[in-house]
């Protein structure tokens, strides 16, 4: 065991061993410790690397709020993370950790090269040069720049491990597990609240983990502890240590992430590493306590000088000594404590520096009992030491002149800067701060949620104060809850009061624009930077933190934005609150993604939707594509066939006999009512009434604007229901926009409305020898072609299940669609194929579709249109009811824009030579000689390879292109330029005989 | 102003940086100015620079409520790209993208354009055929862009993941080589300075209340809560605020504000060498001169101004991230933040004249308005000079929503079938 | 995330089972083809998209699939009352002491 470690002192457990790695030695550590306490118990202060000057650095706290001490962790393939706090990750069996931002390594580091010149790299120099020659900035400047930034590098492996998440609702979320917080939860419990109580680190207690010497309840502090985190047990609180409340959201939702395996040294079979809950809670206690100030003097930033609550919190929770000889420097009596827990427990403290005059003479009396040196009115000019802080040098301090320095020996410097209420949570709800200018800092103001604030984070001061607080602050919530509330606070016998101030960057008698006196540690934000940015104008601390980065690093300005914000002022002569305050953001410490993620990845990511035929397309080899939210099969390759062979083969034989393809997808609306056909004449822009029961007709859906939304087949069951078909990407957006009209603007038609989508599997059946395969099947309904010719709808039984027979094509052959049960999709499916086995019946994908339905000229919405084409753009003006006094899109098509000439309209193109297929989206010029840029005249929506006519056709859209039939056009390509004649849209039986077999 | 260069950095270096003086003076407001811009982000610190560089016009006052560059300015994810499909959309972008390449020497200022390029992941057919479009259209409008199969999509940007099995399997993209990034606060800065070099007065921390009319109907200043303030000319470029600045002049204008949330994770080595944008999946992301990888989310479905955005946003935007770059899951988030959009019907913005006289406006730039700056800043300058839009701004008028005459991006990219 | 209150449901529910539907209050014109291009702008394009009380369309998307009218604070987002579509705009001030479309800045 090292000597840095006390036996038997500590809440960590000295009977058990945890081995470690930290750059690839092994170190001894014990169950409970943090990686900075078991390194800090091996004398190890060094932990890592600043990140401009790389200056070597070691843990300057005990908690979340720790700039410097991030390490690389890692478990095994894939589970490695950079920059995890040392201060706030346990040790644990099979834990390797590394130093990071270093080269080649943590003790010589040539990146420190900067910290010798660092008079060149000030506030914002990099706004300053590096611009000449321009050409250097993309190949030399950035480059170098980039690389001497990051701090670890980033996982280069897929994670393994999984994420869970939760929601909860509860009567009263208390965060914060220090004293406060634990009289809020109990306050509320006995109350008969449903309460969760939550801290960060790996045990409830707080500030009093680290403070054995505080007597509550006529008892020794911990032993208090035990006595309440028992009875909150007993009460049923809900009680989450490792668990940080992340950010606070509306209506008093509260996401906390809970680290759930980090700390074992075997993770469970299932055990997912961090889990997020979403907690709304009717109330919320936010009892975070305070954050303690560094000082800001030269070398405050080497290895051994730290907070003395960081020091006090190794000592007593952690049973380790930071040091041999320690001298304070600080503005608040909470350091004094820690000096006298330290040298009660043998480690040397050589002083205690106070800036301030007056002490508290029992503070110094004890001081001097303890045989330590106090040296009221001083101030820290420098410190010394390499890899580790080695002397300090203190000077007095009268009437603002700084006296002759003298310098102490020591390892150690601990520094209290005062403390800063946690308001972050607070901050998150936009509730409003309150300067105090007697205390300097800010408090809670005005509300914006159902929240307290309890203990330090209101500026209260000791133990007494802080349960007392907690019990006001509970009482409060419970009685909002409208329960009563009975819990008093315990008596307090030894506290620890104290008072303190808040200042400045100390002074100096040396130069202070040379002083290396840090702001924020890890961004190397210095003093003389926040100065100099005010000297180049930058007022306001949002300007300040930008132009230095103040604020910005991986702690979030918990340990620099206070003191930034006060040398901001000093440097501009105003007030703190003048000045502003930086906000702050959620979430409260870095937040892993994967717990954010949570159950949202890999096939989990999105819901994929399948039809009932998939399983059988997956069986037979289909590929598929994705559309919308479905996977849709996209062609049958037989062996050895590529997309373009399989779908030549799949379009021949529904042309030539007969094909089959699953249509599941399409959207369907049952429009049902008294005034049904009354409302689709208002939506739709066909005419409606004569659409007789048993027969369908194509709709045309526009929005209000004029432009086309959807389109499909809709077929009149009889006088009051129609069933719709939409696009299948197009099915909530059409639903949803009927509803929109139906319940708002016309909620007097008497219509209801249901999305059948997934009620019915839709399978096509096209081919000449279609009816011959579907009417064994079919009973009930003759469907010859007189008796149920082209466009005719009908109910029936097909292949022995309940049918919705549609007699339609989107091929140009004989076709029906066949709507049965979904959840007898299959049996329809199979059913055909055997019935159509004699016929060589051919699936087909969506591929085959796609070229069936151009050689018709068929539009696809979404791909002939694309929310900017007018029904006479597409040529379906025919498809307008003009007889009509209103529908959907009347209106908007008069708009001067639309009725212009010159607009792009759907018309085919035939390039010139057959073999040449035009590529989809490819942009179609007049004169292909012209620089650029080159006036487009319109672009080609759709384009296939036709296996029926041997050759290819597309599709374009065209400015005038109606009176631009058999010109040609140009499609300048990167090598070359394709010539095109411009037809009409219809390459295949133009006649349409074919689908009237 | 102190000429900033190596030389001056290390002249002020040996005299511990005491020569640096103020980027811009704290101004008081004039009586009276030939142009008020109202809004200091970098569209109106960039027109005012223009004004006074391009037009002669020298006495301008900026006005905001807040600090410069306060707004959407230092609020975005600095993407740069003018891959747009429409030639107005395309011309409008890739002047400001021009512009971009010599910012820095224009101003004397670093404003990092980091020319990394922005891959647009496509995701299912659809996708394909419509950056297809787009890559056409761009090459005959002299705008860079070109196709990538999957495995160069990942040879590009090696985070990707091409996995044929993924939920979103990428099918290619389409890169933009000469797209990139910024540091959004130094472009607002490097304005700033440039202009009250030139004589601009920047007046912070002055909320402009209202635009008074004249009898005649034509712009006669502002009043602000440090008074009235007149001027010749108006302009106003306050995003998320438009709404209500020109509701004063009694100018209705087809916006909606909405929040856009964005995030960066904790800064690590470089590990992602573009911006990649994948619409599909809702994922984008590009990683800062300092480490963090900055994430773009999608807007908030409602008109707010409050900022704050709600966790199931930022949940979905981090599954996102995720999903394309799987090996980013065990990063960590840093800091969220939120900033106003001003989203118009057809996602294109509006520069130019008002049915008021001499009331100018540059809004409506949605989600994408940091990669216009200089561009839009120059063609504002001159529509308020000239009293007549520049000709690629001409197409962005107020009137085309009347019209119908949109120039619809999003549209544009409208999923179906 | 925001909490809504479903005045057709009677319940408060989570803003994921909701969708935003745009401004209330703008009723599609009796007789579109007799509206001027000025009018037919206002009523397709032109929002109040107010700093403040704004009068809001909200769908139960995820449950009973009605629309519904809401006043919602846009600085603060938090919702001041919702009502049946086609109920008359609330009094807000006489509701909740708030005026609707108070301009920032006044009080």
């Amino acid at each position: 065991m090292s000597t840095y470690r006390i036996q038997g002192r500590g809440r960590v457990n000295h009977s058990e061993p945890v081995y470690f790695t930290f750059d690839g030695k092994t170190y001894t550590g014990l169950r409970g410790d943090t990686v900075a306490s078991a390194l800090l118990a091996n004398g190890v202060h060094l932990m890592g690397r600043s990140f401009k000057y790389h200056r070597p650095r070691g843990a300057v706290s005990a908690g979340s709020d720790e700039p410097n001490a991030l390490l690389g962790t890692r478990r095994g393939k894939g589970q490695f993370e950079p920059n995890t706090r040392a201060t706030l990750q346990e040790v644990r069996g099979n834990l390797e950790t590394t130093s990071q931002n270093k080269l080649p390594s943590l003790k010589f580091d040539i990146g420190a090269i900067n910290d010798a010149s660092y008079m060149m790299f000030s506030a914002g120099f990099y706004y300053k040069t590096f611009m000449w020659p321009k050409s250097f900035w993309d190949k030399v400047y950035e480059p170098f720049i980039r690389a001497a930034a990051g701090l670890g590098v980033a996982p280069s492996e897929e994670d393994p491990d999984d994420y869970a998440a939760r929601y909860v609702h509860i009567d009263l979320l208390v965060v914060g597990g220090g004293v406060a917080g634990i009289m809020a939860a109990l306050t509320g419990a006995r109350a008969g609240a449903k309460v969760v109580l939550v801290d960060e680190t790996a045990e409830m207690g707080g500030a009093l983990l680290s403070e054995p010497a505080v007597t509550i309840g006529g008892m020794a502090g911990w032993d208090w502890l035990a006595a309440a985190l028992e009875e909150l047990e007993s009460l049923g609180v809900q009680v989450m240590t490792r668990t940080t409340a992340i950010g606070y959201y509306h209506e008093n939702m509260v996401g906390l992430v809970q680290r759930v395996s980090d700390h074992l040294d075997h993770v469970p079979e299932g055990a997912p590493r961090e889990r997020l809950w979403r907690v709304r809670a009717k109330q919320v206690v936010l009892a975070q306590g305070a954050l303690e100030k560094p000082l800001v003097f030269d070398g405050n930033d080497r290895p051994g000088v730290m907070l003395a609550s960081a020091a006090q919190t190794y000592l007593n929770r952690y049973g380790v000594k930071v040091g041999s000889r320690a001298v304070v420097v600080t503005t608040h009596d909470s350091a004094w404590y820690a000096a006298f827990d330290l040298a009660e427990a043998g480690i040397s403290v050589a002083a205690i520096a106070d800036i301030r005059p007056k002490i508290d003479a029992e503070l110094v009396s004890k001081a001097r009992a303890l045989g330590i040196e106090v040296l009221p009115s001083h101030t820290v000019i420098t410190t010394r030491g390499r890899l580790r802080v080695k002397s300090v040098s203190v000077a007095p301090v009268s009437n603002g002149a700084v006296g002759t320095s003298r310098v102490i020996p020591c390892d150690v410097v601990l520094m209290s800067g005062g403390w800063t209420p946690s308001l972050h949570l607070f901050s998150h709800t936009q509730g409003k701060l309150k300067w105090d200018a007697e205390a300097q800092v800010y408090l809670p103001d005005v509300k914006t949620e159902e929240v307290e604030i309890a203990g330090a984070g209101r500026g209260l001061w000791g133990y007494g104060a802080a349960l007392e607080d907690g019990v006001v602050a509970g009482r409060t919530a419970v009685k909002a809850l409208g329960l009563r509330a009975t819990a008093r606070a315990p008596g307090v016998g030894v506290d620890r009061p104290g008072t303190g101030i808040m200042v400045k960057d100390l002074p100096t008698n040396g130069d202070p624009g040379k002083a290396r006196a840090f702001v924020d540690f890890q961004n190397d934000v210095t003093a003389k930077d926040i100065r100099l940015a005010v000297r180049e104008g930058m007022r306001s601390i949002e300007h300040v933190k930008r132009y230095t980065t103040n604020g910005m690093a991986t702690d979030q300005g918990k340990m620099s934005n206070m003191n930034g914000l006060m040398i901001a002022s000093d440097a501009l002569g105003k007030a703190p609150p003048q000045v502003g305050l930086t906000t702050f953001r959620p979430p409260y410490t870095p937040t892993t993604f994967g717990a954010l993620a949570n159950y949202v990845r890999g096939h989990q990511f999105e819901v994929t939707r399948k039809t009932a035929i998939d399983s059988w397309a997956e069986e037979n080899g289909a590929v598929f594509e994705p559309v919308s939210q479905w996977r849709r099969a996209w062609y049958f390759p037989k062996d050895g066939e590529d997309m373009a062979a399989a779908v030549a083969r799949e379009c021949a034989a529904t042309r030539k006999s007969v094909g089959i393809f699953d249509a599941s997808t399409l959207g369907k609306i049952e429009v049902v009512g008294p005034d049904a056909v009354e409302f689709m004449n208002r939506t739709y822009t066909n005419p409606w009434t004569k659409l007789a029961p048993g027969r369908t007709r194509y709709g045309l859906l526009l929005g209000e604007d004029g432009y086309i939304r959807d389109d499909g087949v809709i077929g009149r069951l009889s006088q009051d229901r129609f069933h719709v078909t939409t696009t299948t990407g197009g099915a909530a957006r059409v639903l949803n926009m009927m509803e929109d009209y139906l319940q708002t603007e016309w909620p007097d038609l008497k219509v209801w409305l249901t999305s059948t989508t997934e009620q019915w599997a839709t399978v096509a059946v096209n081919g000449p020898n279609a009816r011959k395969v579907l009417e064994p099947l079919v009973e009930g309904l003759d469907i010859s072609n007189e008796a149920f010719p082209h466009m005719s709808i009908a109910e029936c039984t097909v292949a022995g299940l309940p049918a919705r027979l549609f007699r339609l094509s989107f091929t140009g052959e004989l076709g029906f669609e066949i709507n049965v049960p979904a959840s007898k999709g299959r049996v329809l499916w199979e059913a055909l194929m055997k019935s159509g086995a004699e016929y060589d019946i051919c699936p087909y994908g969506t591929e085959t579709m796609h070229v069936l339905r151009a050689e018709k000229g068929y539009i696809i919405v979404g791909q002939d249109t694309d929310g900017t084409v007018t029904p006479g753009d597409a040529g379906l003006d025919w498809a307008l009811g003009k007889k009509k006094p209103d529908f959907i899109g009347m209106r908007g098509l008069k708009r001067p824009d639309l009725v212009a000439s010159g607009r792009r309209q759907l018309v085919g193109l035939l390039t010139s030579d057959p073999k040449v297929k035009l590529e989809e989206g490819a942009q179609i010029v007049l004169d292909p000689n012209q620089p650029k840029p080159m006036k487009m005249v319109g672009w080609v929506t759709s384009s296939y390879y036709s296996a029926t006519l041997g050759r290819t056709i597309a599709m374009a859209l065209i400015e005038g292109g109606f009176d631009k039939m058999n010109d040609t056009v140009y499609i300048p390509m990167p090598d070359k330029t394709i010539t095109a004649k411009i037809t009409g849209t219809v390459f295949y039986d133009p006649e349409g005989e074919k689908v009237k077999l | 102003m102190t000429k900033f260069s190596a030389l001056s950095l290390v002249k002020n270096a040996l005299t511990g940086h005491k020569g640096w003086t103020e980027q811009w003076p704290e101004c008081e407001p004039k009586k009276e100015y030939d142009v008020i811009i109202v809004g200091a982000g970098g569209h109106g610190l960039g027109a005012a620079y223009y004004l006074a560089k391009e037009h002669g016009i020298t006495n301008v006052a900026v006005i905001d409520k807040g600090w410069l560059g306060g707004g959407n300015t230092g609020r975005n994810t600095t993407i740069i790209r003018s891959n747009y499909l429409y030639d107005e959309s395309a011309r409008l972008f890739d002047h400001a993208v021009d512009m971009w390449q010599g910012l820095s020497q224009e101003l004397n200022y670093n404003v990092m354009y980091s020319n990394r390029g922005c891959l647009m992941l496509a995701h299912n057919v659809h996708d394909v055929q419509s950056f297809q479009r787009h890559i056409h259209a761009n090459r005959l409008n002299g705008v860079d862009n070109r196709w990538l199969t999957p495995e160069e999509c990942k040879e590009y940007c090696p985070p990707v993941n091409i996995d044929k099995n993924a939920r979103y399997p990428v099918m290619g993209g389409a890169l933009q080589e000469r797209a990139g990034t910024a540091r959004h606060d130094a472009v607002a800065w490097g304005y700033a300075r440039g202009a009250a070099a030139r004589g601009v007065d920047i007046i912070q921390n002055c909320m402009v209340r209202a635009i008074r009319r004249g009898p005649d109907g034509a712009v006669m200043g502002v009043e602000t809560d440090r008074g009235f303030i007149k001027a010749k000319k108006v302009a106003v470029s306050a995003s998320g605020h438009n709404t209500m600045v020109m509701e004063t002049a009694g100018v209705r204008l087809p916006l909606e504000s909405m929040p856009l949330q964005a995030l960066v994770s904790e800064p690590v080595k470089p590990c992602f060498p573009c911006v990649v944008m994948s619409n599909a999946v809702h994922a984008y992301c590009s990683q800062s001169d300092k480490g963090e990888l900055v994430i773009g989310s999608g807007t908030d479905q409602y008109v707010s101004y409050s900022q704050r955005g709600g966790l199931p946003l930022i949940e979905h935007t981090i599954a996102a991230i995720s999903e394309v770059f799987p090996i980013f899951n065990r990063m960590r988030m840093l800091r969220k933040w939120g900033g106003i959009t001003d989203n118009t019907p057809d996602r294109s913005p509006i520069i130019g004249k008002t049915p008021v006289k001499n009331l100018y406006v540059n809004c409506g730039w949605g989600t994408g308005g940091f990669k216009a700056t200089p561009g839009s800043a120059h063609l504002l300058a001159y529509t308020v000079a000239k009293d007549e839009p520049h000709p690629i701004n001409a197409p962005f008028s107020l009137e085309r929503f009347t019209t119908g005459r949109l120039i619809d991006e999003a549209a544009a990219a409208a999923v179906a079938h | 995330m925001l909490l809504i209150h479903c005045p057709y449901c009677g319940e408060t529910l989570p803003e994921t089972e909701f969708a935003y539907a745009g401004e209330a209050h703008i009723a599609r014109p009796e007789n579109p083809s007799e509206q001027t291009d000025a009018e037919w702008v206002e009523y397709l394009f032109m929002r109040s998209n107010v700093k403040g009380v704004h009068f809001e369309r909200w769908r139960h998307i995820h449950g009973c699939g009605r629309f519904f009218n809401a006043a919602r604070h846009t600085v603060t987002d938090k919702f001041l009352t919702t009502y049946k579509a086609g109920e008359p705009r609330p009094d807000i001030e006489a509701l909740t002491g708030i005026k609707a479309g108070v301009k920032e800045g006044e009080k």
